[in-house]
C-alpha cells in the first residue's frame, strides 16, 4: 500500500517561468525526502523534459507533485496533465530521436530512462497524462501493482 | 418610492463625508503630512518634505472627496482614485524602499483614518447621533477602499518592476569575458530557457568575431539543470562557433549532471568538454602553443 508522506502540490505549467518554478519545487521536495544529489538531478531533469512537453506540445497544463512511500521507501510522484492534441503513436513518440518540435527528440524517451516508474496515457484529442515516480533508494520490492 | 428614500438616505452620509473632506481639506492634509505613510518620502530638507507631503495629502483628500461625492465609497475602481494612483504608487514604493512590507504599508494607510475621523466627529457635533455614526462608517469604508487601492497599486508597480528586470537580468547574466588572447568564456548562471539561450549564443559569437577568438568556453557550473533543450542549445552554439573558426569547450560539468546527460541519451561527443573552467583554459592554452605549468606540480592548473 502506498501512503502519502507529506503535502502534495499542484502547479500550473503555462509559461517558461512556470517551468523554472516546477523544477525548483521538485528539487526542494526531492531534497527534503532525502534524494541524493545524482538522484535529484536525474529526477529534476526528467521533470524539466516532461513539463516542457506539457507546455510546448500540450499547450500548457499542470503538474501534481506528491510524496509517496511504499514498503518503507520514500519517493516522489509527479503527474503531468494537459488537454492538448494528444499523441497518436505512443511507441513512436517514446523512441529516441523522434521529434515534432525541432528538438533533439530525447525528451520523452530520456525522461523515461531518468525515473524509476513511467506511465503515459494519451489519446488524440483528449490530451496527455504522464505519471513518473522515483524512489529515494531505488524501486522498493516487492513491487505491488495496482 | 421607499426604495428611493433608502437610496437617498444611504447616499447622504457619503455626500456629507465628501463635503466634510472638501471643507477640511487643508487641516486633514496637514495632519496626514505627519503620518508614517509620508515619512521618508519626499526631498531632503524638512520644509521641502513637508510641502510635498502636504501636497500629496491634498491630492488624496481631493480624490477621496470626489469618490465620496459620487457615492462610490466602496468601489476601488471609482474615477476619483485615478488621479492619485501615481502618487500613491510613489508613496508606497518609497515606504517599501524604507524596508516596510506590503502589510506594514497597508497599516500606515489605515492609520490615516483616525485623524480624519476625529475631525469628522468634531465637525458634525450637534447632528443626530445616528447620522454621525453613518457618516463615520462611510468614512471608514472609504478609507478601507483607499487601503485596497494602495495595495493594488503597489502590487502592480512591483509586477512592472519584475517585467522590466527580466530583459536586464538576461543580459546582466551573460558577460562574455576574455581569458587570454584568443580565448573567450561565458560563465552561465541560472536557467537557460528560450530567450536567454539566444542572448548567450549571440553574445558569445559576437565576442568570437570581435576578438578573433580561437576558443570559446561555455562554463555551466552555475546551471542547475541540463536537459535536452539546454544540451541542444549548447550543441548549436558549439556548431556556430566552429563555423566562425573557434573551438567551443564546455566546462563545469558536475558529476551528477554528467551521469544525467548520459542517461538522458544526449550525445555531447561532438563538443570538447572539461570538468572545470581551469581545465578548459589549460586545454585552450596548450592548443595555442603555450606551456602550461602548475606551480609546484606536474598537472595543469
Amino acid at each position: 500500500m502506498e501512503t502519502a508522506g507529506g503535502a502534495s502540490a499542484c502547479l500550473p505549467i503555462r509559461s517558461d517561468l512556470d517551468l523554472v518554478w516546477v523544477r525548483q519545487h521538485a528539487r526542494q521536495a526531492a531534497a527534503q525526502l532525502g534524494f541524493g544529489l545524482v538522484a535529484q538531478t536525474k529526477l529534476v531533469t526528467a521533470i524539466s523534459e516532461l513539463a516542457r512537453n506539457t507546455l510546448v506540445h500540450g499547450g500548457g497544463g499542470q503538474v501534481e507533485c506528491t510524496p509517496v512511500s511504499r514498503a518503507g521507501v520514500r519517493g516522489l510522484r509527479l503527474t503531468f496533465r494537459d488537454e492538448g492534441p494528444g499523441i497518436a503513436d505512443l511507441d513512436r513518440a517514446l523512441r529516441d530521436g523522434h521529434t515534432r518540435g525541432g528538438g533533439l527528440g530525447m525528451g520523452l524517451s530520456g525522461a523515461r530512462r531518468l525515473v524509476h516508474e513511467f506511465e503515459i496515457d494519451s489519446c488524440p484529442g483528449t490530451g496527455t497524462t504522464v505519471t513518473v515516480t522515483s524512489w529515494v533508494t531505488g524501486p522498493p520490492r516487492p513491487r505491488e501493482e495496482p | 418610492m421607499p426604495e428611493q428614500e433608502a437610496a437617498a438616505q444611504h447616499g447622504a452620509p457619503a455626500r456629507e463625508v465628501g463635503d466634510f473632506l472638501r471643507r477640511r481639506r487643508e487641516r486633514i492634509a496637514r495632519r496626514w503630512a505627519d503620518a508614517g505613510l509620508f515619512r521618508t518620502v519626499f526631498g531632503v530638507s524638512r520644509s521641502a518634505h513637508d510641502d510635498a507631503a502636504v501636497e500629496t495629502g491634498r491630492a488624496v483628500v481631493d480624490a477621496l472627496a470626489s469618490v465620496a461625492a459620487e457615492g462610490r465609497v466602496a468601489d476601488p475602481d471609482a474615477d476619483g482614485f485615478a488621479a492619485v494612483r501615481d502618487q500613491l504608487a510613489r508613496t508606497a514604493a518609497a515606504r517599501s524602499r524604507a524596508g516596510l512590507t506590503a502589510g506594514q504599508v497597508s497599516l500606515e494607510v489605515d492609520a490615516l483614518r483616525a485623524p480624519a475621523d476625529e475631525l469628522l466627529v468634531a465637525d458634525l457635533s450637534g447632528r443626530p447621533d445616528t447620522f454621525v455614526r453613518e457618516c463615520a462608517t462611510a468614512l471608514a469604508v472609504l478609507m478601507g477602499t483607499l487601503r485596497l487601492v494602495v495595495t493594488e497599486t503597489e502590487l502592480r508597480a512591483r509586477q512592472e518592476i519584475v517585467e522590466r528586470q527580466r530583459p536586464e537580468l538576461m543580459e546582466a547574466s551573460t558577460p562574455v569575458v576574455r581569458l587570454w588572447r584568443g580565448v573567450v568564456a561565458v560563465p552561465l548562471v541560472g536557467t537557460l530557457d528560450g530567450a536567454r539561450s539566444q542572448v548567450v549564443t549571440e553574445a558569445l559569437l559576437d565576442a568570437v568575431v570581435q576578438q578573433r577568438a580561437r576558443f570559446a568556453i561555455i562554463d555551466i557550473t552555475g546551471v542547475p539543470t541540463v536537459d535536452s533543450l539546454v544540451a541542444q542549445h549548447l550543441l548549436r552554439t558549439a556548431e556556430a562557433a566552429r563555423l566562425l573558426g573557434a573551438e567551443c569547450v564546455i566546462s563545469g560539468i558536475r558529476p551528477a549532471i554528467a551521469q544525467t546527460i548520459v542517461r538522458l541519451g544526449v550525445d555531447l561527443g561532438s563538443v570538447t568538454t572539461r570538468a572545470t573552467l581551469s581545465d578548459a583554459l589549460g586545454h585552450a592554452l596548450r592548443r595555442l602553443g603555450a606551456d602550461v605549468v602548475a606551480p609546484g606540480g606536474t598537472e595543469s592548473p
